[in-house]
């Protein structure tokens, strides 16, 4: 899946991963996460290199976020939200304050927490995956494609919220995507995978204007809109 | 979890403390019929005096009793010469006496004297045919070719039934038909049938006044009753193994067909025949109290839960782990549920003779055997439901930074509940229906009063068992239903309102 593919994510930045389908985008994020062990390489984060001492350790200072919140079926989402803060041994007022706290950053209406997962929509099923994730306050927010199960609507509403998000906490992010417009949205920086390698990362304009492979430029251009070309060639409109 | 082991542990105490009081104790054992049922009693109200003394009622065939007898599960049990030559030592001809003492004492059994009576094969006819046609051998039966015969299927088919009889006698019946042991008696009462096989005891045969014919030139094998009993029973209880001896000598045909009427016909209960059986011997009334037939169904649907119960509580604890096992590696799941499913294809009355050498018979081979057969369903709805959780929510389990006895504990185990309950409760139904076949083993339980009551052929005493049997297993089915909705998550059966 990977071919010696390197990222360095610097802190209190976002970089938005993106490649084709198949590229290893989302593994290279099951790797940060320790969740696929390299056969060559490590995982660091701030100074501390993953090993099986320290993987548990460094998860419980990283946020996973996946598709459609990834929540637990079997509890609540206030309970999807404390589980990990009453696993570690957090007293429960500790829990309802940060609960509170995420609640209103992410835009959960409390009332919705009491709800199992079916019971809520695939939007408020996101927020409560982002405040499962926020709920230890991690230095390492990993998302891999948070919103790709979302409708058009929510998702771009999703996405506003989550710019906010990102710059209102200031932590470091790492989220995959295959959505270039989401990923120049959301990323500090872009890094954009081919074939398990990381081909090139920085600003979107950066990648836009100097391409370091011809891939590059094509996947940009391939990303563009639809509505940036207009049916313009057509001879006469209809009505 | 930690309540529930205990539980399990005071219950297991209990049940072995039970069967463990203070010498000499003697086990005496009987087969599944009336004749058996009241000997045996018979034996534990002699020996009753001087030991504490059990009945192990209605062991499920001449094989398993032995066994019981050969591996010390029981102390003593009535038999028949004819079945020791036959069924025991598997002997094609008739061994002497000398001969089966010394073959029984190879396994430390010794045999008594004859009690006195021959339950063996022999034509009846009704007393009218007897005047009428100056019968009283079978040689003089042979003179009447004109008479018509009815017999049991099974004596049409044995080499020592019809075939071989008429061949002794020089037969030359021209009508001999095929007719249930029950018919047979209608049939002699109202003329349909002149002779048919009957045994030497039978009850009816005082009930109609049937007349036995002679078997003047010895055809028929004898099945004299006997003692078998453990050579080393007249040293460990020697007050009681005299008392029981008391028995030898003392029944003739009359008696026991007398006694066998009282159960069969008049319905009086084993116990109550044998008292009256052993009264004149022991010059007493009779000293033991039988049961209501209330508190009867009461004991066995207790005795019968406390079989489920146990077995299938072991049967969790051991099976969830293995399932859990099972998806750690493949080769373990290939074992595990494999191993189980092999058990699960074994007639339950093979494996319960199985088990009878290794564990001796009553409620521990029954346990063990029901265990056996509850581990499968278990084991498989456990891996089953474990591995149908979806990947990514494992790997969320395992990325959000819980311990891996955490992950298990907190995520797969609770979303899996629903499937291994549904693993639980197959068992439990299986389970209530099949200990009902632990009665064969000596076990207690719904099995007992269906046992003797297919003995009987009395529909009563089976449904006294059936009946309680089948409402039991509904009842295990709806209390599920309600552990279900207690154990398992809300969340895992809720539907988004909008579909």
């Amino acid at each position: 899946m990977l071919a010696g593919a390197s990222l360095v994510v610097p802190s209190h930045r976002s970089v938005a991963l993106i490649g084709p389908s198949g590229c290893g985008k989302s593994t290279l994020l099951r790797v940060a996460i320790g969740l696929v062990r390299p056969d060559e390489g490590s995982v660091r984060l701030g100074d501390v290199v993953m090993t099986a001492d320290t993987r548990r350790a460094i998860r419980l200072r990283t946020g996973y976020v996946i598709q459609d919140g990834g929540l637990f079926p079997h509890l609540t989402a206030e309970q999807n939200v404390a589980l990990v803060a009453r696993h570690v041994g957090w007293a429960a007022p500790r829990i309802a304050t940060r609960i509170a706290e995420l609640s209103g950053l992410t835009g959960i209406d409390p009332g919705m927490l009491a709800r199992y997962p079916v019971q809520l929509s695939g939007g408020q099923r996101q927020r409560v995956g982002i405040m499962r994730a926020l709920m230890l306050d991690p230095d390492l927010l990993l998302m891999d494609e948070p919103l790709a199960a979302l409708d058009p609507v929510m998702r771009s509403r999703l996405q506003r919220d989550l710019h906010a998000l990102f710059a209102r906490l200031d932590k470091t992010v790492l989220i995959v995507t295959h959505d270039m417009g989401e990923a120049a949205y959301l990323g500090h920086e872009v890094a954009i995978m081919q074939g398990g390698r990381v081909l090139q990362q920085g600003p979107f304009e950066d990648l836009a204007q100097r391409p370091a492979s011809p891939f590059v430029t094509e996947f940009i251009r391939a990303q563009r809109p639809p509505w940036s070309e207009p049916l313009s060639a057509a001879p006469e409109a209809r009505s | 979890m930690r309540r529930a082991l205990a539980l399990f542990v005071v219950l297991a105490i209990a049940l072995s403390v039970s069967t463990a009081r203070a010498a000499p104790r003697i086990a005496v054992g009987s087969k599944a019929f009336a004749e058996s049922w009241i000997l045996g009693d018979a034996l534990a109200l002699l020996a009753g005096a001087s030991a504490d003394v059990e009945h192990r009622k209605s062991l499920g065939g001449t094989e398993i009793a032995y066994q019981a007898l050969r591996t010390g599960a029981i102390d003593v049990y009535p038999e028949y010469t004819g079945t020791i030559g036959e069924v025991i030592l598997a002997s094609p001809d008739r061994p002497s006496t000398e001969e089966m003492r010394q073959r029984l004492a190879t396994d430390g059994v010794l045999m008594s004297d004859p009690l006195g009576f021959n339950d063996g094969y022999a034509i009846a006819v009704t007393v009218a045919t007897a005047t009428s046609r100056g019968l009283r051998t079978l040689s003089d039966l042979a003179r009447h070719p004109e008479l018509k015969m009815g017999f049991s299927h099974e004596f049409l088919g044995r080499a020592d039934g019809w075939p071989g009889l008429s061949r002794r006698y020089g037969m030359t019946n021209g009508e001999v038909r095929g007719i249930q042991h029950e018919l047979a008696y209608e049939a002699l009462a109202t003329g349909k049938i002149d002779a048919t096989d009957i045994y030497t005891t039978d009850a009816q045969i005082r009930a109609l006044s049937l007349v036995l014919l002679a078997d003047d030139r010895a055809f028929f094998r004898r099945y004299d009753a006997v003692l078998l009993y453990r050579a080393d029973l007249p040293a460990r209880a020697s007050d009681a193994f005299h008392a029981m001896e008391r028995l030898v000598g003392a029944v003739d045909d009359a008696r026991m067909m007398r006694a066998n009427a009282r159960v069969v016909l008049d319905k009086v209960g084993s116990l109550q025949a044998a008292e009256e059986l052993v009264s004149p011997i022991l010059g007493t009334g009779s000293r033991l109290e039988s049961r209501s037939v209330a508190r009867e169904i009461a004991v066995n649907v207790w005795r019968h839960l406390e079989l489920v119960g146990l077995s299938l509580f072991a049967a969790i604890l051991v099976g969830v782990p293995l399932g859990i096992l099972a998806t750690r590696a493949r080769i373990l799941s290939a074992v595990t549920l494999s191993g189980a499913a092999i058990v699960q294809t074994i007639p339950s009355l093979a494996l319960l003779a199985f088990l009878i050498p290794l564990l001796g018979i009553g409620a521990v081979p029954a346990l063990v055997a029901l265990f056996l057969y509850s581990l499968l369903p278990i084991v498989e709805s456990t891996y089953v439901g474990l591995t149908s959780i979806p990947r990514e929510l494992l790997d969320a389990s395992e990325a959000l930074g819980l311990t891996r006895r955490a992950q298990l504990l907190k995520v797969a185990l609770p979303m899996a509940s629903p499937a291994i309950l549904s693993g639980i409760k197959t068992s439990a139904v299986i389970n209530v229906g099949t200990a009902t076949i632990a009665a064969l083993v000596g076990a207690e339980g719904l099995g007992k009063p269906i046992l003797e009551g297919i003995a009987l052929r009395d529909t009563r005493q089976i449904l006294q068992g059936a009946l309680p049997a089948a409402l039991l297993s509904l009842g295990v089915r709806w209390g599920f239903s309600l552990v279900e909705k207690i154990v398992v998550p809300p969340g895992l059966r809720l539907r988004h309102p909008d579909g």
